[in-house]
């Protein structure tokens, strides 16, 4: 049915394929992969916060709505591990901390969460990423890690 | 061969009205690379807001242009290789709704009533009239299908023992597709969207809503992109002075489009809460089952065009592609699809990280996003299209092209616009720059206490990239409506460039038959699809008011009495 080159064609394919899966799984445990946790939902996550556990262990309840967010300005110390949980209270929202790869979508009735940790100083934005009206482009936030050093 | 006034009509009217409305589509995309380079610091400019001009230039370029075009295309194909016409009647049913629908949904949008965008994402609430308008498109394009279809077995039953004809193979899988994958928007906007933008149902389920559409949403790229592969596969070896490579690669790419290109669509939601990991890695690896057409689409093609330059006397490794016609006015359709082809090595580089479950962190809904897509339905996609456009009004009209040397460098001209164009926008995304954004009035104002230097490079390239992208639509403009109202010169008639093949291949029934694939692309589905569906079915997640886009309180009056 094939000849030697359909042959190629098709194994190199396959290959290629095979490589790509590979990857993926491979890197599946890895630190960093973040992929949104499928959390159900109840109320207390719609009231925007940042609760401490423990020094080095922060929870921020982030609420997203037309045209900001809740808390839009986070205060944690370097060296701090911060679970985001995120949710909409109206239409659909993005969260995006670049520089960390914190990457989710607000849905209303759903909720989002990512861990990660804040290893440096500094002013970490967050930028609304979703369309979500005539105030889009004003959505943002803030992590602040340490910064200015004395806060 | 000749065929009759009324299909003529048909097909030219169905290229006349998107490419009519593609001067709205593509003067905005020219005006947003211009807003969010920082030059226009305003929420909208000669009367059309940057989220309504976006919202239209989402629906009219990559739904209504590809949609009818697709459908002129289909008529064309199956006219041209089962040799015998579509039934009129149904042909200007159809046509007639989609213009309809199409004109619904422009007023909706330019009214500024449906400034939703493209993915028309619930609880933002467009008007009704939006929402039934894309409807009728979409059911307007089924019914040639269903058509073609019926044609298609008659003529089975004629040549049983002959080999389907490619491009017949690769329109009815790609619209067999389209009419699975549009059953689950139909749904959407039809049962969940209508009645609750007409305030009759008082909330929505907005993760079932998401799930719904990008279960559409993936196999769209493929029905933009399957018309173009059509071309590839049956055309370009020809165009080329060669043959294609493999007839029987072809068909297998073909059904594996059919089988993979719907269970893939929650790779669109990774960010998303409200949909399980398992669902989410399954269908992440399915989606790399598209590796598998899409590769071997690409060393079937390559292998033919450097069976083409070997014909035409070339020496060594790669002398090959020096002797290929890249300029020739009389084969302008190669320079269209060369050139698209070239844009898809980056473009579909590009959608690996996308499509890599972990590396889509970092670039999801970023500047990236449109950088790598623009290389993809802005590039093989819409490059054919227009190629095509061109090539079917001058044949059909009998008219000769109109600046037929300016016609063959616009794709190289529009290819480095988008090479510069989306270089500027993924570089935005790898630093954050968000996509769907009006960056002029906030992080692109040096006046606004947001704004970010490190994102005026990125954006400023994509301006520069922005701009030879227009220039060159502009010419396509002059080219397209040039030919359609010159003198009529030549016998109008309809005869596609038919590749032979270089392998002479006995007829393999497995890949002439569409049951057996029909039934495993309905199991794949189930398997990606129902336990998606079933987890957010038992989420119990709470349902969304409708709100519209200027006012942060929901909006519950009922639409159509205001
Ligand atoms: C002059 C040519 C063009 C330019 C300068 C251009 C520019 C742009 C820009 C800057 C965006 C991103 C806007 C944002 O996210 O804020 C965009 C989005 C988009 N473009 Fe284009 N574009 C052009 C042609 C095309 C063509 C020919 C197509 C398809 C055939 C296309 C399809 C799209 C789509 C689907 C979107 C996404 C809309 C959305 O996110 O809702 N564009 N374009
Ligand atoms: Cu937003
Ligand atoms: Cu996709």
């Amino acid at each position: 049915m094939f000849d030697k080159y359909e042959k190629g064609i098709l194994i190199s394919s396959i290959l290629v394929m095979m490589l790509f899966i590979f990857s993926l799984v491979y890197s599946l445990d890895k630190k960093g992969r973040n992929i949104t946790e499928c959390i159900p939902f109840n109320k207390t996550y719609q009231k925007g916060r940042v609760e401490k556990i423990d020094d080095s262990t922060y929870q921020v309840f982030m609420v997203a709505k037309m045209w900001a967010f809740e808390p839009d300005k986070i205060y944690i110390p370097v060296g701090s591990t911060v679970d985001f949980f995120l949710t909409s209270l109206d239409v659909v929202h993005g969260f995006n901390i670049a520089p960390k790869n914190v990457n989710l979508m607000a849905v209303f009735g759903g909720v989002g969460k990512s861990t990660v940790k804040f290893d440096n100083p500094g002013v970490y934005k967050i930028v609304c990423h979703e369309y979500c009206g005539v105030g889009h482009q004003f959505m943002q936030g803030e992590v602040i890690v340490n910064y200015p050093e004395n806060k | 061969m000749e065929i009759s006034r009324s299909l003529k009509r048909i097909i030219i009217i169905e290229l006349f009205v998107p490419v009519s409305l593609l001067t709205i589509g593509i003067y905005h995309g020219l005006m947003q690379t211009i807003y969010r380079a920082g030059f226009l610091h305003q929420a909208g400019a000669l009367k059309l807001d940057y989220y309504q001009g976006l919202t239209l230039h989402g629906v009219i370029n990559a739904v209504v242009l590809t949609t009818f075009f697709a459908v002129a295309f289909g008529h064309a194909t199956i006219t041209h290789y089962l040799k015998r016409e579509p039934d009129i009647l149904i042909a200007r049913i159809s046509m007639c709704l989609m213009i309809i629908g199409t004109l619904m949904a422009a007023w909706a949008m330019l009214s500024g009533k449906a400034s939703v965008l493209y993915t028309f994402y619930p609880p933002l609430k467009a008007h009704p009239l939006f929402y039934l308008g894309a409807a009728l498109l979409i059911v307007g394009s089924w019914l040639p299908f269903f058509n073609w279809a019926k044609m298609y077995r008659q003529w089975k039953k004629e040549n049983a023992e002959v080999k389907t004809p490619l491009a017949v193979i690769g329109t009815l899988v790609n619209f067999t597709i389209w009419f699975v994958c549009t059953l689950a928007v139909a749904y959407e906007v039809l049962v969940l969207l209508i009645p609750w933008s007409m305030g009759w149902t008082k909330t929505i389920d907005v993760t079932l809503s998401r799930t719904l559409f990008w279960f559409f949403g993936h196999a769209l790229v493929y029905f933009w992109l399957l018309p173009a592969y059509i071309m590839f596969y049956t055309m370009l070896p020809k165009l080329a002075g060669g043959k294609l490579y493999s007839d029987l690669a072809g068909r297998i790419a073909f059904f594996s489009f059919l089988v993979l290109s719907i269970p893939v669509g929650v790779h669109h939601q990774f960010a998303d809460p409200g949909i399980t990991r398992g669902v989410k890695m399954f269908q992440g690896l399915l989606t790399f089952g598209i590796a598998i057409p899409s590769f071997m689409t690409a060393f079937n093609l390559a292998a033919s065009l450097e069976y083409a330059g070997v014909q035409r006397g070339s020496k060594g490794l790669f002398g090959w592609i020096k002797k290929l016609p890249f300029l020739d006015p009389n084969r302008y359709l190669f320079a269209y699809m060369i050139c698209g082809l070239i844009l898809f090595i980056f473009g579909g580089l590009t959608g690996i990280p996308n499509a890599s479950y972990q590396l889509n962190n970092v670039i999801h809904n970023t500047a990236f996003l449109p950088g790598h897509f623009h290389m993809t339905v802005a590039g093989p996609v819409f490059l054919a299209i227009i190629g095509m456009s061109t090539f079917l009004i001058s044949q059909l009209k009998g008219k000769k092209i109109f600046w037929p040397k300016i016609n063959v460098v616009i794709p190289y001209l529009w290819m480095i616009g988008v090479l510069i164009f989306s270089s500027g926008l993924m570089w935005g995304g790898l630093i954050g720059e968000p996509r769907r954004t009006n960056l002029g009035l906030s992080y692109l104002n040096p006046q606004s206490p947001l704004f970010r230097p490190d994102w005026v490079p990125t954006t400023m390239l994509a301006l520069a990239g922005g701009i030879i992208m227009f220039v060159a639509g502009m010419l396509y403009f002059v080219v397209f409506f040039g030919t359609l109202i010159r003198k009529k010169t030549e016998v109008a008639l309809l005869d596609l460039p038919e590749s032979e093949t270089y392998h002479v291949e006995k007829r393999v029934p497995i890949f002439d038959k569409f049951k057996p694939w029909l039934v495993i692309m309905v199991v794949v589905l189930l398997l990606a699809y129902v336990p998606a569906l079933w987890g957010i079915n038992n989420n119990n997640a709470p349902k969304a008011l409708p709100y519209k886009v200027d006012n942060p309180m929901p909006d519950t009056t009922n639409t159509l009495n205001k």
